[in-house]
């Protein structure tokens, strides 16, 4: 489904991102792991658009993606949530997910009829599979930062994607709210069918997720492959998991 | 939406003090019916600014051009043609519409100081064209006499005029916050990197707001000649798009009706106070540095704050 073949990414004298390759199949849950400043965060940023490659490709379904802006990269099924938390503070919870939502159903540029009334039932029902409907009223920049990256992921659903990109959905959130977060994901991948490609310094989530794991280091793709053929690896041992 | 509304008691306070303003030219002095007119008029100016300012997030600080070009428009009109009176009421949303589309084209393309300087350079130079062309715009003398249809050329008429037009677009406005356009313009306010995320490509809701906002500066320039049968160039001068700005923090501009208690202060300041000293703008001044300082949502935000306990910790959070 998608495919980054030899991505190259500096920063003036900095090579964030220094040839990486990855491959993530339909229906996969794929993590990235790395130790921090490997590049997995600018890898994202590639992969949705935000930031344009120097080299190299990306391939979504068969077609280059790597010189479209990033709403056009969502509008071909590519949605993320960010590590640190990226929402809509003003807007109520429910506001929050129903901007996404009505951004996929093309009817953002509607000017005359009530907002209240269109695409109540889809925005519902994406804020009960994530549990915050209870919240819906809420203001989202008063929420606890556990339900504002619950609310991260419930955003990114609102564009019904194919390929959800999580950048460290679990970060700075407490073990039981950790715990829950990891049960949603793997119950909305289910539900849903979604591919996942994450990333996470938690190796316990990593290896309770993810069926492929690619690892990164300086900004390179070290190796891609099953949780068996990653542990086995002795230059991952050496780099990453050994360090620990 | 206006089921709900209809029934609470905000919609019963609102209307009770329309029907006072619709009885009181018969009993208030010409004089005060004249201000009343014109704090409607700032008051549009200053929720068309507030729509790309407060609801938008675009640092908007050269409106006054478009209030100007609007004014400007329906003046030439009604002195250089022979066309239906009508006709340029309508001519001056939609020129000054235009032209917002023009700067806003090139204004999107950059984003928040830079917006708003670019926009500053590009307005000044249409005040400049109107400043300098004597033959066709009268230059600083401005235009004045501009002939009214019958139907408004008293000034109780046109009070009435400048009501019913200031309703219907507060009505127009609301409808438009509240659509699908109006949150994803909040939303682009409030994360523009997010919404474009979400598949929103965000410079062309931007020009669009913009348009919008534009054509109601328009029309309250339309509506400034109906009151004053006369247009300056000082309608396009970059000072009173400060003017308005402030209103807008004043007022309170992450409210829909903030503006309008801004455009009210500071008519009244000018007008009240500045009959005895031509400083009045030290007592808005200070007033500005008060507001900035004690109640930051701006005076409208924070009573409305009182009854939405989660916006303030939003506000406090964001300092």
């Amino acid at each position: 489904m998608l495919q980054v073949e030899g991505v190259i990414k500096s920063f003036d004298d900095f090579m964030a991102v220094d040839g990486a390759n990855l491959t993530v199949g339909k229906g996969e849950i794929v993590a990235v792991i790395g130790p921090n400043g490997a590049g997995k965060t600018t890898l994202f940023n590639l992969i949705t658009g935000a930031l344009k490659r120097d080299r190299g490709r990306i391939v979504f379904k068969g077609e280059d993606i790597s010189e479209l802006p990033p709403y056009e990269i969502c509008k071909k099924g590519i949605t993320r949530s960010y590590q640190i938390v990226n929402i809509f503070p003003r807007l109520t919870v429910f506001g929050n997910v129903q901007v996404a939502v009505l951004s996929h159903q093309r009817r953002s540029s509607n000017l005359f009829q009530p907002a209240q009334n269109i695409a109540v039932k889809e925005t519902r029902s994406i804020l009960e599979s994530v549990g915050l409907l209870d919240k819906e009223k809420g203001i989202a920049g008063s929420l606890s930062h556990g339900d504002q990256k619950i609310l991260e992921i419930a955003i990114a659903l609102g564009n019904e994607p194919e390929l959800l990109i999580l950048d460290e959905p679990t970060a700075g959130m407490s073990p039981e709210e950790t715990q829950a977060a990891i049960e949603l994901i793997k119950r909305l991948a289910q539900m849903r069918g979604l591919t996942i490609l994450f990333c996470e310094h938690d190796m316990d989530i990593v290896f309770s997720i993810a069926q492929s794991i690619m690892v990164m280091r300086h900004g390179q793709t070290i190796i891609q492959g099953s949780l068996k053929e990653v542990r086995s690896n002795k230059e991952v041992q050496e780099a990453y998991l050994g360090g620990e | 939406m206006f089921k709900n509304f209809f029934h609470s008691k905000g919609f019963g306070l609102v209307a009770g003090i329309f029907i006072i303003l619709f009885i009181l030219p018969l009993f208030a002095p010409r004089f005060y019916v004249y201000i009343l007119a014109l704090i409607y008029v700032t008051s549009l100016l200053a929720m068309s600014l507030n729509m790309v300012v407060g609801h938008g997030g675009l640092f908007q600080f050269h409106h006054g051009v478009f209030y100007g070009v609007g004014a400007y428009a329906v003046a030439l009109m009604l002195t250089k043609t022979s066309l239906p009176m009508w006709v340029g009421f309508i001519v001056g949303p939609v020129v000054a519409a235009i032209t917002g589309l023009i700067i806003g084209w090139f204004c999107v393309r950059l984003t928040r100081l830079y917006f708003g300087m670019l926009q500053i350079s590009l307005g000044s130079l249409i005040w400049a064209i109107v400043f300098r062309w004597y033959s066709f715009t009268g230059g600083d003398d401005g235009i004045h006499g501009i002939p009214m249809p019958s139907l408004i050329s008293s000034l109780n008429s046109s009070y009435y005029f400048i009501l019913i037009i200031l309703v219907v677009c507060l009505i127009l406005m609301y409808m438009i916050l509240k659509s699908p356009f109006g949150s994803t313009l909040q939303a682009i306010r409030d994360n523009s990197q997010r919404c474009e995320a979400v598949g929103i490509n965000v410079r062309r809701y931007q020009l669009g707001g913009i348009v919008v906002a534009t054509f109601f500066a328009g029309v309250a320039g339309v509506l400034f000649v109906a009151l004053e049968r006369s247009v300056f160039a000082e309608m396009l001068f970059w000072v009173l798009s400060l003017e308005i700005f402030i209103m807008c923090l004043l007022g309170g501009w992450f409210t829909f009706a903030g503006p309008i208690l801004g455009a009210a202060i500071t008519v009244a300041l000018r007008t009240f106070v500045g009959k005895y000293t031509e400083y009045w703008t030290l007592i808005l001044g200070i007033m500005l540095i008060l507001v900035i300082f004690f109640l930051p949502e701006g005076v409208m935000g924070f009573f409305q704050g009182l009854f939405k306990p989660g916006m303030k910790e939003v506000a406090e959070r964001g300092k």
